[in-house]
Formats: structure tokens, sequence, C-alpha cells
């Protein structure tokens, strides 16, 4: 799927849930994978006996991961040409994030390719920013 | 973050998109890849985040016969080292965190995209620092990495600008605090 120029307009809203109860495990399967095994996101002793917090959350770049399903599943794959933004709250086992892309802008580079650019916020269960930023890809 | 090869790989592309809970095929499937505009396998947009896997002085990791800060017996196995893995130097991970070091941005540019069998190579810069009056944990101290990776041909494939956030005073002041802290 690709994301046509004239079949998008500025304000067009692209949302998903893209976790539904966050669980400790899929956190550690982050850690696993991205290689970032900060006991601050899976060692429930160290977060807060230690750290102070009040249990183990998630790596910012997890919530990015996430939100990042909803921007390739909307531009398509292969058209993102950049993808950024703030950790404006922390994540916590138990979350339930939507991750939203909304239309900013529909341009031509200056090779005369299609461009979108997309306002991206994700979302908690309590209607909290957690992530905010932009992406932009080529369009059709 | 400084390493010298990261092998881009098929089971770690699908590890990775598991691990973000996305089931596209595009990261796993290389028949149904083909079929696809690319063409070919590629990586999640974070994916990069993941080269720290190839960094073999990468604190957020345990190493073999090293002491480790997380707990075991002890709710801490040794001393957390001040500054290691943190904001600053840390770097591609980005300010990934110790306990007053939060990751606060995270921005990627992608010259092209990723397939197995590239083998990148990752350079990081320090970028700009600035402070701001933090509401309840004091002062708030940002600092930017850059980084670079290159694949096997020394074309750029991926740029990416980390911001990590460091708080003057105690973790708890800043989680409690909330969303407004930790930007």
């Amino acid at each position: 799927m690709t994301l046509q120029a004239s079949a998008l307009a500025i304000g067009d809203v692209h949302t998903e849930v893209v976790v539904d109860d966050l669980t400790r495990t899929q956190i550690v399967q982050y850690s696993g994978a991205s290689g970032d095994y900060n006991p601050l996101h899976s060692d429930e002793m160290f977060a807060t006996q230690v750290a102070g917090f009040p249990g183990i959350f998630a790596h910012g770049m997890l919530t990015m991961g996430l939100t990042g399903k909803m921007v390739t599943n909307h531009v398509g794959d292969g058209r993102l040409r950049s993808f950024g933004g703030r950790f404006r709250a922390q994540v916590w086992p138990g979350d339930t994030l939507t991750a939203q892309a909304e239309v900013v802008d529909v341009r031509n580079d200056d090779d005369g390719v299609g461009v979108v650019e997309l306002r991206i916020t994700t979302t908690n269960q309590d209607g909290l920013e957690v992530f905010a930023g932009q992406a932009t890809a080529s369009i059709d | 973050m400084a390493v010298e090869r990261f092998p881009v790989e098929l089971g770690h592309i699908m590890m990775f998109a598991r691990s973000v809970g996305d089931p596209n095929p595009i990261y796993s499937d290389e028949e149904y890849a083909a079929t696809t505009e690319v063409g070919h396998v590629i990586a999640p947009p974070t994916f990069v985040q993941a080269g720290v896997q190839f960094d073999p002085d990468w604190p957020l990791r345990p190493k073999i016969g090293e002491p480790w800060f997380g707990s075991g017996r002890n709710p801490t196995g040794t001393p957390r080292p001040e500054d290691g893995g943190g904001s600053g130097g840390g770097g591609g991970g980005g300010g990934g965190g110790l306990a007053r070091g939060l990751h606060a941005e995270q921005h990627f540019e992608y010259h092209r995209h990723l397939r197995p069998g590239d083998v990148l190579r990752a350079e990081t810069r320090p970028g700009k620092t600035w402070e701001k009056e933090g509401r309840r944990a004091g002062k708030l101290l940002f600092s930017e990495t850059i980084t670079e990776y290159r694949d096997q041909n020394d074309e750029l494939v991926v740029t990416a600008r980390s911001v990590g956030v460091r708080t003057e005073r105690a973790p708890e002041a800043a989680a409690t605090a909330g969303s407004g802290e930790q930007r």
C-alpha cells in the first residue's frame, strides 16, 4: 500500500492501537532484540529499590518502535524518509498505546517526487501523550 | 557508540520486528518481500538502534566475568557507573538511561533501506548541548549525539540523532513529575 498525493488532504488522520495491555515479557523481548538490557526495563528490584521508580517501564525506543509500525503500515514499506520525535512520558506494563499520523503537508521534493509530512502522536489509555514527533515519506 | 561491524541479519530483523509487535512479512519472509515494490526484506524503522549488540563496550549489556549493576542476591550488583551508557557517551543507544539519564528524543533519516547482508559501520559524534529549567527535577541537561551508519560501500544509509537528558536531582523527582520532566 502506498499513499497517493491526490488522495491526501491536510488534516487526514490514520490511527492504530499499537499495543494493548503491554506485557513485561514484551519489554524483555525488546531488551533482547535491541540489546538494551538496562535493568530499569526488566529488573523490578533494581527499578524500585535502587533507581527509585514505581516499577519497571518500557524503553523509549520500544514506544517508538511500536509507533513506527503504525507509520509503516500507513505509508507503505520502503517509503519512509525520516522518522523522529520526543519521549514525553514513560510507558508502563499494562499500558495500551494508540498511535496517530496526521497529514501536515504534501509537497514535491527537489526531484519532483511526492512527499507527505506527518505529525505523529502516541497516547496511552488515559490520553497522555507518550511520544510526539514527525515522519516524512515518499508518495505516488 | 562506535561499531566497526554491524552485520544486518534476517533472523535479527525478524526478532526485532516481533519485539515491536510488527507481523509485517516484509521483515521476515524473503519470498513475500521479493513480490513487493521494495523487492527484498527490509528492517523496521528503528532497527539500527540494535547495532549496540555489536558494540563490544556497550555498557547496558551484562558481560561475561564482569559485575553487572542489576539485581542478583542484592538489589544492585555493583555501583552503577556514574555516566556509562548515559546520554552523552553511550551514543546511538541514546541516553537510554541509567537512573538519572533518560532518552529524550530520537530521530532517523533514511538514505536507503537496509537489507539482510548489509554490513554497517556506525560512528557517533557529540552534537549540541543545552540546559533547561525543569519544573520539579531541577536543571535538565540535554546532550545530542549523531550516529552515522555506513554500509559496506561506505555509503551513508541512516543518520540518527539522539538526545539524552540528565536531571540535577534524584530520579524520584523526575519519575513522579510525569511527562513534563522527560522532554
